[in-house]
């Protein structure tokens, strides 16, 4: 295969895959897993002894 | 008690307090050599005070010691908590930063001593890159080990960028180093001519892409949403930011040799990956800034917040400019002029510093078994410190920068220049002293909050945090 062609189709697939992950990411079947995970930072520390000191 | 039930907070405590440690080291090495641009005498006549010497000492001491000591530790942090698992491996993460300690040791004798591969943010000589090489392959396993061990099926988003950016800084930094030794203080690279320019590049604009943005939005995509206490603004949007980022910074570097023998096409595809990098880069401000959606009034309160949003709107300024500085007819004017470091500075001080200042703000006190730092009113007067130093610093520099370019391709109608270099460098002088003055006030706000980290955490004992149970 001459080497502009592969170039092209090189091109053509990654624009496909970049569409795929938008698709993917806008899919409704993720909407649980990435709302789990967006909360993950709003977890708190569980202490093992005491509470946290005031300022 | 059984240590697989509790977080290994430990190593991240000694990476945050020497963030702030290597935070006033590298600045006042910056304050001092843009002291000696308007005062060229302070160098004294002692080589290892030399301008030249210790330039490098601060770029090294802020990205690598500063920068990179933030990143690991708040990694670390960020990779036990979204994970529900203790970080792997104990004593290779204590080797992680006793070995990044010594690194940055060995940089700050090396370095003034002149033995460099001159070789721009990768000036260390070979066998400290051999040991830079160890401790972040050791800094990979820690982290990739505890994903790999974690009990959440989801990998957050700020891990996916944290983990780019170490597969990413290690491979920029073996290849770009590659080089035969000739004696324990010299090396010639393995490249040559114009291929050992682009390699160069092609690490040096990925060490901003990677260890200076991916890095610090794994940062960002995790300790905004926990003091703005709300979820990111939309997590699919940081699906797509992610890899959309990574795959353009790539084939960004070389913007960094328009006008030279690099060939055309290769300068054209930098120039134009750099003007496509504006939509992720944007994308990821806009994700950052919206997650405060609907509580502003936090804003008002917060001045942690404050940092964080004050940082991203510096990252999508200089996100903006960096873009415009890559066409090629943009850099003919700025390239080579102080503009360029002006731009470094509002991404690193406005973009990097205070997003890290913000979130050890925000860690510290968690770290320490308090419920806040010692005082807020102090947080205040260092945002304010910061903002009006880099404000002050990126002005001045962008003036001086137009003038010089200006001033250096003005010719007159017979073709000759109409300005000697010497009267460029004279009309920058008042800039210098600006921008010298926005970088003593950047300065003495680390001092102030090396003060008010003091008082946090002295006398008091960190009490072991459980590893959560996963939802």
């Amino acid at each position: 295969m001459d080497i502009d062609l592969f170039r092209g189709i090189l091109t053509a697939v990654i624009f496909f895959a970049f569409i795929g992950i938008w698709v993917w990411a806008w899919s409704g079947r993720r909407k649980s897993d990435f709302e789990a995970s967006a909360a993950l930072p709003l977890e708190e520390d569980v202490l093992i002894h005491n509470k946290r000191e005031n300022i | 008690m059984d240590t697989a039930a509790t977080y290994n907070d430990k190593v991240v405590r000694q990476f945050s307090i020497m963030v702030v440690v290597w935070g006033i080291v590298g600045m006042l090495v910056g304050v001092f050599i843009a002291a000696q641009l308007i005062w060229p005498a302070l160098n004294f006549d002692l080589p290892f005070l030399t301008y030249s010497r210790l330039r490098p000492l601060h770029t090294n001491a802020v990205i690598f010691a500063f920068g990179g000591s933030a990143l690991i530790g708040t990694s670390y942090y960020v990779v036990q908590r979204t994970c529900h698992v203790r970080l792997a491996f104990d004593k290779l993460a204590a080797f992680t930063f006793w070995g990044w300690m010594l690194v940055i040791v060995l940089a700050a004798i090396t370095l003034p001593l002149g033995i460099t591969q001159s070789k721009e943010y990768a000036e260390l000589e070979w066998p400290i890159d051999l040991l830079i090489a160890v401790v972040w392959v050791s800094y990979a396993i820690v982290f990739f080990a505890t994903i790999a061990k974690r009990r959440v099926k989801h990998i957050y988003v700020a891990n996916w960028f944290y983990g780019a950016f170490i597969i990413t800084v290690a491979v920029l930094h073996i290849v770009n180093n590659l080089a035969v030794p000739v004696t324990l203080t010299k090396s010639y690279t393995i490249y040559t001519g114009v291929v050992d320019a682009m390699v160069q590049w092609w690490y040096g604009h990925n060490a901003v892409g990677f260890f200076l943005t991916a890095g610090f939005l794994g940062m960002m995509y995790y300790f905004v949403p926990k003091q703005a206490g709300r979820p990111v603004y939309s997590y699919r949007l940081s699906v797509v930011h992610f890899w959309s980022l990574i795959a353009v910074y790539m084939w960004a570097g070389p913007h960094h040799l328009h006008y030279t023998s690099l060939p055309d096409w290769a300068q054209t595809l930098g120039m134009v990956f750099s003007i496509v990098l504006l939509a992720p880069s944007w994308g990821g401000m806009i994700n950052g800034i919206m997650t405060l959606s609907g509580a502003w009034h936090k804003l008002r309160s917060d001045p942690i917040l404050k940092f964080m949003i004050v940082s991203l709107s510096f990252y999508g300024m200089s996100t903006f400019e960096g873009p415009m500085m890559s066409i090629r007819t943009v850099n003919a004017l700025s390239h080579y002029t102080d503009w360029t470091i002006g731009h470094v500075h509002s991404g690193a001080l406005g973009w990097v510093a205070m997003m890290t200042i913000g979130t050890l703000y925000s860690l510290i006190p968690r770290l320490y078994n308090r419920a806040g730092m010692y005082s807020t009113r102090l947080i205040d007067v260092h945002f304010w410190t910061s903002t009006i130093g880099v404000v002050l610093y990126a002005v001045a520099l962008w003036v001086a920068g137009i003038t010089q370019g200006l001033m250096w391709r003005a010719v007159n109608t017979d073709g000759t220049l109409t300005y000697s270099f010497i009267e460029s460098l004279k009309a920058t002088y008042p800039y210098y002293g600006l921008r010298l003055i926005g970088g003593l006030l950047f300065f003495s706000g680390m001092i102030i909050m090396a003060y008010n980290v003091w008082k946090t955490i002295s006398g008091k004992t960190p009490v072991p945090v459980a590893v959560l149970d996963p939802a």
